[in-house]
């Protein structure tokens, strides 16, 4: 879950205005290669690896991650997904979404855990996933993996793959897909126009 | 058997006004016509009826305008609480309910404890009356502690002024003993009242029997309850030859079969109570234990049927069915509230607000037709005229206000009303001549 | 689809079918949850729930109970007969007095019709009410669970738009003394169930008018063999047997002839029918031992199971999930 999802749901609910496109399509898509190549050489291969993606802006990366893991190696990783929404600080401020699932493939005891999402930032949903992971198993290993690191951390936690490191205003925003990552601004009052911009 | 009322003083207040009250340029309501003129009390009496009376030497002169003037109204069915219940209702609070809500007389259920059934407890009735700035007539219990099945000392309570005997919400099941009842008041001259309800039909209900019952998850009294047992009574009317009165009749079928048994000539009159008019199961909705009451709300078409019965005249009469409640019932679950709510302050406005009717149609079913039904006589003729005693209401008939159960007088709450904003109220009332209450506040 | 949740669940007419939708998608999350190694979120904690039984019932105040502690919430019960109600403290009394120990949720079960509203006027403004069950009234929990069995026994899942379009659900028994058959009936219209009442007239509710908050019609039968091939789903309600005594019925043998699922009856029940009962079962009264035990469609253990979640669903979505104000 991540800044994706505020776009959408009440009462962060607004339109994102793109300001600025800091990579494009084959920027992201050369980024999670760069992280794939370093998941392997990291953990030596992706014997024991687990990618989770997080609700919502992490799944698609986490696919895109397995998708590269697949190409270079030439095996199958397990890939889940993980909503963390119930385990935040911040619940009743955030929207909780029906169809955001959580999917853990399989027992994570002594496995590698990759979280993935896409922008990192106060590093409060991250801690939110160690806590929900908990109730899952003790894994050997997590580690993570964000498109955007954007600054601006509340917590000691620290990525282990970037694939941009983006400093920003606290009151920007940043949009990740797996088509380019965009800077701008949310604003609510745009709500009726409801333009795509 | 007579009737020694002035000996006992049932019908003279502790202190009848000597002093001379002037109402002025009001409009007469009472059986014979409306007409606008100047009415003087003194003495406890009408003494002069006219127009441009002299106002010099009254002690107060109220001023009518716009408003009508009628003799005060009767209540055949109120619960005073006393004795036993007293927490709850005295005869002051009452007694000043009454009065505020225009009534210069009600009849005082003998649901009290103990149950008015004998002669000794109707002159501790009388005593405790005296408390009271409305007069109270006791109606004594047709059968021992309202039993059903043993006929209470009638002849001994009539004799102390007793004109009107019931059992209050107990039905008398018993057709052998009803009919016995029936005969015996018939032979003292009193009117014998009857809550009709087939009780085997309405074992357990809490509400009418309807759709409202069914989706609330309730047990119902289906209105044939009700039919039934007025059906049963009018038939013992027609084989003992004497009256009958109904009390709250609340069912279509109901009203149709006392509006046929008139046709017929039976000597049958009946009440409704305001709420009968005003409300419908769909109330129970809320779950507000004061909706709680007995007959129970009926369904919108039952409603219908009662206007139209008061109306073409089938219903005789409008009566408040006070009935206090004490705090704590008001929460109990509804199904565990007694029933029963709050009325004489509430009954002319509801009129008023929720009937279609004149306002001299309606004082008629508030006053005189009721005051003929208890058999008042001469005390309570309707006729405002010089040497009739002087228990009268001015009505202001467009007044709107809002009811708020809080700032009634009894010592209950049980209105389910409050916060509800109605026409129609009562400016100023006398009885006996005495001024009681004066712009809207108990001044007695 | 997000309903306006007030901040009480006392039934399901109040909250629509947007809402009865919502929870019910809700609860394919809970569902995941309590299949997990641990199953506990820390959705609410430092929230206090607490379970009213003024009337007595196991399974649905454990079932509230599990639901709060899954979501991390405390929780507090009070029963009568452990209680002051007994010695003639009313239900305000007691209700206020224990929600100055500071109560975020009461779940209210009552014989009486209506207590949760009356109860939900006397509350602070930031407590719940949660109807447990009240009178022959509501049910709200018991309707919300057994419509996500169906969901689920169907498609696997409530999904985004829970649905039960086409299915026919026949519910047996005493209707007219069932809270459980009046919430099952609201929520089975609202997501596009035919449903049909039945059992013998004296255990009917005098109208049904009202009954779908959508006017659909809600059909009544007292012929139960002609209607059992149809049936999608089989909804086996309780007989009480002081209904008996009440001469509501004959006797219960009779009872059992005519309506109760015996073996015979099992082999007019379609193959691929669901079958559902809300508990406790009396065997050999409402249905006879041993037959739903070999028919595939019983669902009576994931009633309970479901039950939780969707308990967990609903506390979630008035305690937790608040918007902010």
């Amino acid at each position: 879950m991540a800044e994706r999802e505020r776009k959408i749901a009440r009462p962060y609910g607004g339109v994102f205005v793109a300001r600025t496109q800091v990579l494009d399509s084959s920027q992201v898509g050369r980024a999670m290669t760069r992280i794939a190549h370093e998941v392997v050489e990291r953990n030596h291969g992706i014997e024991d690896v687990i990618l989770i993606g997080l609700q919502t802006g992490g799944v698609a990366l986490a696919d895109r991650i397995a998708e590269e893991l697949k190409r270079i190696e030439n095996a199958d990783v397990a890939v889940g997904s993980l909503d963390v929404a119930l385990y935040r600080d911040d619940i009743g401020l955030r929207p909780v979404l029906p169809e955001a699932v959580t999917n853990i493939p399989g027992d994570i005891t002594d496995k590698i855990v990759v979280l993935v999402d896409d922008v990192l930032y106060t590093g409060r949903t991250i801690r939110a996933a160690l806590d929900a992971l908990n109730d899952f198993g003790r894994p050997r290993a997590v580690q993570l993996a964000v498109m955007v690191d954007r600054g601006h951390r509340e917590l000691p936690i620290r990525p282990d793959y970037v694939g941009k490191n983006l400093p920003t205003r606290r009151d920007e925003l940043v949009n990740v897909t797996v088509d380019g990552v965009e800077l701008g601004e949310m604003f609510k009052d745009h709500l009726d126009e409801g333009a795509d911009q | 058997m007579s009737r020694t009322e002035e000996a006992t003083g049932i019908d003279r207040l502790a202190n009848p006004g000597d002093s001379r009250v002037l109402i002025v340029n009001g409009d007469i309501v009472d059986p014979n016509d409306r007409r606008r003129a100047d009415i003087a009390v003194s003495g406890g009496l009408v003494v002069e009826v006219g127009e441009n009376l002299d106002t010099e030497g009254a002690e107060h002169v109220i001023d009518a305008a716009g408003c009508v003037v009628s003799t005060g109204f009767v209540d055949l069915r109120t619960c005073v609480g006393e004795p036993g219940d007293e927490q709850i209702e005295t005869v002051e609070s009452a007694g000043r309910g009454a009065v505020l809500g225009g009534f210069t007389t009600v009849l005082a259920m003998p649901s009290t404890t103990p149950t008015i059934d004998n002669a000794s407890s109707v002159r501790d009735m009388l005593r405790l009356a005296e408390r009271s700035l409305c007069r109270i007539r006791p109606v004594g219990a047709v059968t021992k502690g309202r039993n059903g099945n043993e006929l209470a000392e009638m002849a001994e309570m009539a004799g102390l002024g007793v004109t009107m005997f019931c059992d209050d919400e107990v039905t008398i099941a018993d057709s052998g003993v009803l009919r016995r009842a029936m005969e015996y008041a018939g032979g003292i001259g009193a009117t014998l009242a009857q809550h009709c309800v087939d009780p085997s039909l309405a074992a357990g209900a809490i509400m009418h029997e309807g759709e409202w019952s069914s989706r609330l998850g309730m047990q119902g009294s289906p209105a044939a309850a009700e039919e039934i047992a007025i059906v049963r009574d009018l038939t013992l009317a027609r084989l003992t030859g004497t009256s009958l009165h109904i009390q709250h009749v609340s069912t279509a079928g109901g009203v149709e079969a006392i509006r046929r048994a008139k046709a017929d000539g039976l000597e049958v009159t009946c009440h409704v109570a305001p709420y009968h008019f005003t409300s419908t199961d769909a109330d129970c909705a809320s779950f507000d234990p004061s909706f709680r009451v007995e007959p129970p709300l009926r369904s919108a078409a039952d409603v219908a049927a009662v206007k139209a019965g008061l109306a073409d005249g089938t219903i005789d009469a409008i009566a408040s069915d006070h009935t206090p409640r004490a705090p704590e019932d008001k929460e109990a679950p509804f199904d565990q509230a007694p029933p029963g709510m709050l009325g004489l302050e509430t009954t002319l406005a509801l009129a008023v607000t929720e009937l279609d009717m004149s306002i001299e149609q309606i004082v008629e079913k508030l006053s005189w037709r009721p005051a003929q039904i208890a058999r008042l006589g001469d005390v309570h003729s309707g006729v405002v005229a010089a040497g009739r005693v002087a228990d009268l209401v001015v009505i202001d008939v467009d007044h709107e206000w809002t009811i708020s159960g809080a700032a009634m007088a009894s010592n209950s709450r049980n209105c389910p009303y409050d916060g509800r904003t109605v026409k129609g109220r009562v400016r100023h009332t006398l009885v006996g001549g005495k001024l009681v209450v004066a712009d809207q506040q108990v001044v007695g | 689809m997000s309903a306006d949740f007030g901040r009480h669940l006392l039934a399901l007419n109040e909250i629509g079918v947007d809402g009865i939708k919502e929870i019910l998608s809700m609860t394919d999350r809970f569902v995941e949850i309590n299949e997990r190694p641990i199953p506990k979120v820390p959705a609410l904690r430092g929230k206090t729930v607490c379970t009213m039984f003024f009337e007595d019932s196991t399974r649905t105040k454990l079932s509230f109970e599990a639901a709060a502690k899954r979501l991390s919430a405390d929780t507090m019960s009070m029963s009568v007969s452990s209680s002051s109600v007994k010695k003639g403290e009313s239900v305000r009394d007691t209700i206020e007095t224990i929600q100055a120990m500071g109560i975020d949720a009461f779940v209210v079960r009552h014989k009486s019709s209506g207590v949760p509203w009356q109860i939900a006027n006397w509350v602070d403004d930031h407590v719940s009410i949660l109807n447990g069950g009240d009178g022959w009234h509501s049910h709200p929990t018991q309707g919300l669970l057994d419509s996500y069995t169906l969901c689920q026994a169907r498609d696997g899942e409530a999904g985004e738009n829970p649905s039960l379009d086409g299915v026919h659900v026949g519910l047996i028994g005493d209707i007219k003394h069932s809270r459980v058959a009046r919430s099952d009936v609201e929520a089975f219209t609202a997501l596009g169930a035919k449903v049909t009442l039945i059992g013998p007239p004296t255990l009917m509710p005098p109208s049904v008018v009202g009954w779908s908050m959508d006017g659909s019609t809600v059909d009544i039968s007292h012929d139960l063999d002609s209607l059992l091939p149809e049936l999608d789903v089989v909804a086996l309600l309780r007989i009480q047997r002081e209904r008996m005594g009440q001469a509501l019925i004959p006797s219960i043998g009779e009872y059992v002839e005519t309506f109760g699922l015996n073996r015979n009856r099992m082999s007019l029940v379609r193959p691929d029918a669901i079958i559902t009962h809300p508990g406790p079962m009396n065997r050999g009264v409402e249905v006879s031992v041993d037959v739903l035990d070999g028919h595939p469609g019983t669902v009576v253990l994931r009633q309970v199971t479901n039950g939780v979640a969707v308990r967990m669903a609903v506390l979630f979505l008035l305690l937790g999930s608040g918007v902010v104000s």
